[in-house]
């Protein structure tokens, strides 16, 4: 590692230092995965952009219309402590508190979180499921993304070079909406997931399942939105979830790793599958 | 590369250092502050060897660049028994056999003694839960989570 470390005040700033250096700059929030990056030699900026002197990238708060936003630079920590975001929903306090250990989850941050786009990562298919979007800006102005189109593969996302998240907005819940994040670890509690599920399910009037969304972490080079199994599922009763859970087996696309093998990682995600659904209609 | 005056509170004491951009915390620690109580382990976040409090907030050192700490308040394992006598949790670590080699010890203290403050009184899940990130290659488990235990008077 060798770098020249910046600390601008300002989103502002920090996007003209990103203009100034070009390519040779990276942005840093929490530094737990740059840090590694960089040690490792996968990572070698002349110039680090740290975004933690930026007021403007904290702090959690509900929105107008009941949804929340969480700043760019709000540690993991923070949500799982924040009563505006348990409020929101406790199962994004669990997808947060599902990351790591407490000591990773006092540094890391969300945007970083879903900048460095770790396929396995617990918050953003929980994000994902809730139909986040992340709010970005760049020396040409700004945009807002869904989340679920932010990674685009490994460790790949779709921000350009001189893009910066300043937030992450999930919009207000429907009445009835409920979710879930489930983790599944058969090796070591710290250890990343051989498959998780994060699933928002709302039923209609008459107890049939009006609308639901499952995204699945650790089983594909991004979250993998299970759209068949969604399907599967609106207008039926908790009665069609084990053939609808099926599904998922041919919607995932893992690889073969030390968590496990690909046909029984597309098994895993299938039973996972049925057990958050499985929650969210007890 | 550019350098940086990180001041802030080393166990209570004011101290300044001129760093490196990509100077970790557990090298000034260590190299520079000679306060070699926190271990290196994995280097890599995982173990919790190099524990340390930074405002109250359990950190990995090996993971934190040292101009992070600037302006803030760092506690290691030295500081915990800063008036000299030994902390509730710290003398249970002793009575209650929470160490074997004693490598993980540091890093053990400083997230028990973090727990604490949050839980003071952690159900058997509290202690596992947070403390699953701190590891004892001796396998030494039982001792460190009576000790826990034991400094949170539940038994």
């Amino acid at each position: 590692m060798s770098f020249d470390y910046h600390a601008p005040r300002s989103v502002g700033e920090a996007l003209a230092l990103l203009e100034r250096y070009g390519e040779d700059a990276h942005v840093m929030a929490g530094g737990t995965a740059t840090v590694l990056l960089m040690r490792q030699g996968l990572l070698r900026p002349g110039h680090v952009v740290g975004l933690r002197a930026i007021d403007e990238l904290r702090g959690i708060s509900r929105t107008g219309s009941g949804g929340l936003r969480i700043g760019a630079t709000v540690t993991h920590r923070e949500v799982e402590r924040s009563a505006e975001a348990r409020a929101y929903s406790s199962a994004l306090i669990e997808a947060f508190a599902s990351v790591a250990t407490v000591r990773i989850r006092n540094q890391a941050t969300v945007a970083g979180n879903l900048a460095h786009a770790d396929p396995a990562q617990d918050p953003p298919p929980m994000l994902a499921a809730f139909g986040a979007t992340v709010n970005v800006r760049s020396p040409r102005g700004g945009r807002a993304l869904p989340v679920s189109e932010l990674a685009v593969d490994h460790f790949t996302t779709s921000l350009a070079h001189d893009e910066v998240i300043t937030e992450i907005v999930l919009p207000p819940l429907e009445a009835g909406s409920r979710g879930t994040y489930l983790k599944f670890l058969p090796k070591t509690a710290d250890d990343y997931a051989t498959v998780s599920v994060a699933a928002t399910l709302r039923l209609a009037d008459d107890g049939t399942i009006a609308e639901t969304r499952i995204v699945l972490g650790a089983v594909g080079p991004t979250p993998i939105r299970a759209r068949r199994v969604e399907e599967a599922l609106r207008g039926r009763t908790a009665r069609a979830v084990a053939e609808a859970a099926a599904l998922v087996r041919e919607e995932v696309d893992p690889i073969d790793d030390a968590r496990g093998s690909v046909s029984y990682k597309r098994e895993m995600a299938r039973v996972w599958t049925g057990r958050a659904l499985a929650r969210l209609l007890r | 590369m550019t350098t940086h005056r990180v001041a802030f509170t080393l166990n209570g004491a004011a101290r300044a250092i001129d760093v490196p951009a990509d100077r970790l915390l557990i090298d000034a620690l260590r190299d520079e502050l000679g306060a070699t109580g926190t271990k290196l382990g994995c280097g890599i976040g995982v173990c919790g060897a190099c524990s340390v409090l930074v405002d109250g907030e359990l950190l990995s050192a090996c993971l934190l660049p040292a101009i992070f700490v600037d302006g803030h308040a760092v506690t290691t394992v030295e500081g915990l028994a800063a008036d000299g006598e030994l902390t509730a949790t710290q003398d249970a670590f002793i009575r209650d056999g929470g160490f074997q080699c004693g490598i993980c010890t540091p890093g053990q203290l400083v997230a028990a003694t973090a727990l604490l403050v949050e839980h003071p009184r952690p159900s058997p899940d509290e202690i596992r839960t947070w403390m699953m990130g701190n590891l004892c290659r001796c396998t030494g488990y039982y001792g460190i989570e009576r000790a826990i235990g034991r400094a949170a008077g539940m038994t």
